[in-house]
């Protein structure tokens, strides 16, 4: 029992390792990425505030990310709702059709969308990217809202149409109001797996670099490792925040639905 | 009217489930089947220096199954990827069982929030620091001759398929542990409390009823891992140097360095059939196995 626990904490700290390596290097002051450590300095920060090509690329990321978010938590809503609410013919197949892109290898949805992109002679932009985060998102937002749906009281909704509202404004009335943090829990995710997302946007950002794209770029460069460090940096932290917020959301909208807690997001 | 309603229920219902699934499934169909047909498609094409010759042929193929560098790089992949897998269960189960077995109920969802958490944050830069930390001059080996173990930095570390072995083990954790502890959480207790009351020792319970009840947790944890992994091109390029060169980066090079798009579609489709089918094939034993049972 005792040796599990402390297999438990060694295995949190494996996992944890390159996390908590981070920051050490991105305040560390000298360019050799690599142990003893020189002493304290911000100077790599400041740097970050003065590239330009950063910005471009941060300012790219984010507007990906939040229409990543945006549009995959709504086809998410539709994919929810039926599996969680409706019985259909076919709804294996489609359900598992739709989840396809978890288990696939990225860099094959990457190379096919790629293909079609150039087959159709359509060029490559920030919106050639949120097309595939949106593929890769929606699954992670179907699992997370069905979490949402699947504690709803179907009785509630049937309430508001004998009262004489329409499917539509008592979906509106009723029911997004007690799905509405799994709704934020969902974007938040999308949010974050976007704005980490590294293949498909080397594939498909062409002049429109994305974060992970620009830092890809800067790894060639030793003399830049510290810069990249410190940005990894400001990334993780925002990840890290986003997640609380999302499992914060999450834990309302179990509260909200009277259910009891099963694990994470992803269960 | 009450009886029709009842009659005419299913029929709504299917119709009104699979309108809310149309815009969803229809979005899948539209960027991942098509694409996916399209890159089969280009597959039987072939490349013409600067043009594409769209005449069905299966010269692609034949390179690819025969070419030995393309066999070479296919294996390694199913190697690494497969070794990859095991280590990652292997490693996972004892903490799925941790979490599901003995700690206290309310703090379970905290304990998989830290878990996921490493999972969730920038994938690059993860693997970028398992370069720093399996340098030459990095943590692992500093602290290994710091401590006397060792005289010399292990050259086996960086730059070869057991550096691509580590940092996928690394990044590929949760997806092993959440299905495994999804699995463990389902089993009710009192079968293992039976089993020891019927004088099992706690092990032989373990063996003989847990783990078997595991078995589907175990199979979805083995395959979520293998299957992408045999498609990373992120670690092996980073850590792999040439001996972890795997099929990702010929595909990657296929496409964008030696402008061979076909080819690079053909290796992509062979290595998903390659993938899909060992998938299958595992899944069908599986069921058949625990059928038997």
């Amino acid at each position: 029992m005792t040796s599990l626990r402390l297999y438990t904490l060694l295995y949190l700290a494996f996992l944890y390792a390159p996390i908590v390596l981070l920051p050490l290097f991105a305040f560390n002051d000298g360019t050799v990425i690599a142990f003893p450590l020189r002493g304290f300095t911000t100077a790599w920060f400041a740097e970050l505030a003065q590239t330009e090509a950063l910005h471009e690329a941060a300012v790219n990321s984010l507007i990906i990310a939040g229409a990543t978010a945006g549009l995959a938590t709504s086809l998410g809503v539709f994919a929810a709702r039926a599996t969680s609410r409706y019985r259909f013919p076919g709804k294996a197949g489609v359900v598992g059709f739709i989840m396809l892109p978890l288990v696939l290898p990225e860099i094959i949805v990457a190379l096919s969308l790629l293909v079609i992109l150039l087959q159709l002679g359509l060029s490559l932009s920030i919106w050639t990217v949120v097309a595939g985060h949106v593929l890769l998102c929606v699954p992670f937002a179907t699992a997370i809202l069905s979490g949402a749906f699947a504690g709803l009281d179907p009785s509630l909704e049937e309430a508001a149409v004998d009262l004489g509202e329409g499917r539509l404004s008592s979906f509106r009335l009723v029911t997004l109001p007690l799905i509405w943090p799994g709704l934020i829990a969902s974007a938040l995710i999308c949010f974050t797996i976007s704005l980490d997302e590294f293949i498909i946007a080397f594939f498909l950002s062409g002049n429109d670099p994305t974060l992970p794209v620009y830092l890809w770029g800067q790894l060639r460069f030793p003399g830049r490792l510290p810069i990249v460090f410190a940005l990894g940096t400001i990334l993780v932290l925002a990840s890290i925040a986003l997640l609380i917020g999302a499992e914060v959301m999450r834990r309302r909208g179990l509260r909200r639905a009277g259910l009891s807690d099963r694990g994470g997001s992803l269960i | 009217m009450a009886s029709q309603s009842r009659i005419w229920r299913p029929d709504g219902e299917a119709k009104r489930g699979l309108t809310l699934v149309a815009p969803p499934f229809l979005y899948a169909l539209l960027l991942l089947a098509a694409p996916l047909a399209s890159i089969l498609l280009l597959s039987f094409w072939s490349q013409d220096f600067m043009t594409i010759e769209r005449d069905f042929q299966l010269g692609n193929y034949r390179e690819a199954l025969t070419d030995p560098l393309y066999r070479t790089l296919m294996l390694r992949s199913l190697r690494i990827a497969g070794l990859v897998t095991l280590i990652t269960v292997l490693l996972a189960f004892p903490i799925a069982y941790y979490v599901s077995f003995h700690v206290a109920p309310s703090r379970k969802s905290l304990w998989l929030f830290l878990i996921t958490i490493p999972f969730w944050t920038s994938y690059l830069i993860r693997v970028f620091l398992w370069r720093v930390i399996l340098a030459f001059d990095g943590p692992v080996n500093g602290s290994l001759m710091g401590l006397g173990l060792i005289d010399e930095p292990l050259p086996f570390l960086l730059y070869n398929a057991n550096a691509v072995i580590i940092t996928l083990a690394h990044a590929f954790a949760p997806f092993a542990i959440l299905p495994i502890f999804v699995s463990l959480e389902r089993i009710d207790r009192a079968l293992v409390e039976a089993a020891r009351d019927l004088g099992e020792s706690a092990a032989m319970a373990f063996l003989r009823v847990t783990l078997p009840l595991t078995a589907p947790g175990i199979l979805a944890a083995s395959l979520i891992v293998f299957i992408p992994t045999i498609g990373d091109y992120v670690t092996p390029r980073l850590v792999g140097g040439t001996q972890g060169t795997m099929i990702a980066n010929m595909i990657y090079a296929q496409i964008f360095d030696l402008n061979d798009r076909p080819m690079g579609a053909t290796l992509a489709v062979c290595a998903m059939t390659i993938v899909g089918s060992l998938a299958l094939a595992v899944t069908l034993l599986t069921r058949r196995w625990s059928l038997k049972r």
